[in-house]
């Protein structure tokens, strides 16, 4: 659990009444923005005849676009940037996490995709701007999202509650889903790990178990580079669906 | 679950500096750079879809200057057939009526040569009558002594012929 939590490195201004210290968890953001902006820069030559880097640049370009286009339609290229930074901040989050930076001594990683205080705000943006865009194309007639075609007119007021139920719901399916998955995965090679260490402890036989352990945390981890491009993907793709409901209306 | 039991103290830090690092991403890198990435892709898009078109475009020119080359040289062929046939013709009826003059006029030559040759013959007859009846005349009279008249040699040899 150690490695989840967030250490204040200095300490630094009061707003609101709350602390603002640049922590570690500060400081892995700033490094997955450095990153990102260094993979970006090497797309970036724009040459006519792209290099390999240059490729893979626009290929995720070329992904995001995709997305939009595919969930959204024509009407969808002004979302492309959210989109795009929100796919592209829980990627290089997600993959920095499980790099291990913690074979070195002192470095201890973190995974800022693993607080819900992340994934919570970056849902909740998506959710304001489904919100947002909803009510200021359709105003009122935004609700009629709740009422699917071809509902029987008794049926409407249930319907209408559950839907909006689930419309609710949204904001914090996408929040968790990420947090959870994050979090699960770094929680099970920790829990492999520990078996490793009291095995080896235990001695005589137990080291079987400890081998045994090495390999699951391998197969573990591979799993887990996988969930971290498909959560960022789940991601981006959830939250271009649900502006699709707002812009598109049925 | 240090999540939760750190949630209040944190959670400030953690929205400032996250919106932070979101701000920079969003405008810096998702509004500024990716719609050049876009950009470049769709320009060598087009140029791609303009090479290819250009390229169907010279194809088809290629195609068109041959067709119409094959049809000028199946043209020239068949007018120089023509000009080939009319010219044979021309010169068969030329033949023909020169070969038609020669023969006329070969006719006419070889119809009088058969009346000289006629003529000729019947004067060398005559005069082989004439001669022989004169050596007849001359041999009966050596060698029998007797007078042959001219009219009766003549008669004899022309008997004997």
């Amino acid at each position: 659990m150690h490695q989840f939590e967030v250490q204040p490195i200095f300490d630094g201004f009061t707003l609101f009444g709350q602390q603002i210290s640049f922590t570690n968890s500060a400081l892995w953001m700033f490094l997955v923005l450095g990153l990102l902006y260094v993979f970006m820069m090497g797309g970036m030559k724009r040459e006519l005849v792209p290099g390999r880097w240059q490729i893979m640049v626009e290929g995720i370009v070329g992904f995001v676009d995709n997305i939009i286009a595919t969930s959204i339609g024509p009407n969808g290229k002004k979302y492309t940037p959210w989109v795009f930074t929100l796919f592209m901040f829980i990627l290089f989050s997600n993959l920095l996490g499980m790099m291990p930076f913690g074979i070195i001594p002192g470095i201890h990683p973190f995974t800022v995709t693993s607080q819900f205080t992340v994934t919570g705000l970056l849902a909740a943006i998506s959710f304001s701007i489904v919100l947002v865009v909803g009510f200021w194309k359709h105003g009122f007639k935004f609700f009629s999202l709740f009422i699917p075609h071809g509902t029987p007119v008794v049926m409407i007021p249930l319907i209408f509650m559950v839907e909006l139920l689930s419309f609710l719901v949204r904001p914090f399916s996408l929040a968790l889903r990420l947090f959870v998955a994050m979090i699960a995965g770094h929680i099970l090679i920790k829990v492999f790990a520990n078996f490793v260490i009291q095995a080896i402890d235990a001695g005589g036989a137990s080291w079987g178990i400890a081998v045994l352990s090495i390999i699951f945390i391998a197969f573990v981890s591979a799993l887990e580079l996988l969930v971290c491009a498909i959560q960022a993907y789940v991601f981006a793709l959830l939250t271009s669906l649900y502006i699709n409901d707002a812009e598109n209306l049925h | 679950m240090p999540q939760i039991s750190q949630l209040l103290e944190v959670y400030g830090s953690q929205f400032f500096w996250l919106l932070i690092v979101i701000g920079i991403i969003y405008f810096g890198i998702a509004r500024n750079m990716v719609p050049k990435i876009s950009k470049t892709v769709d320009d060598r898009q087009k140029r791609i879809t303009d090479d290819l078109a250009a390229a169907q475009a010279a194809q088809d020119k290629a195609e068109q200057i041959e067709t119409d080359y094959r049809t000028s040289i199946n043209d020239a062929r068949a007018d120089a057939l023509g000009n080939i046939n009319e010219a044979k013709a021309k010169a068969a009826k030329k033949n023909e009526a020169a070969v038609k003059r020669a023969d006329t006029a070969f006719a006419k030559k070889a119809d009088e040569a058969d009346a000289a040759l006629k003529a000729a013959k019947t004067a060398a007859l005559k005069e082989i009558e004439t001669v022989a009846a004169e050596a007849a005349q001359a041999i009966v009279s050596t060698v029998s002594g007797a007078k042959v008249s001219a009219a009766d040699a003549k008669k004899a040899v022309k008997a004997a012929f």
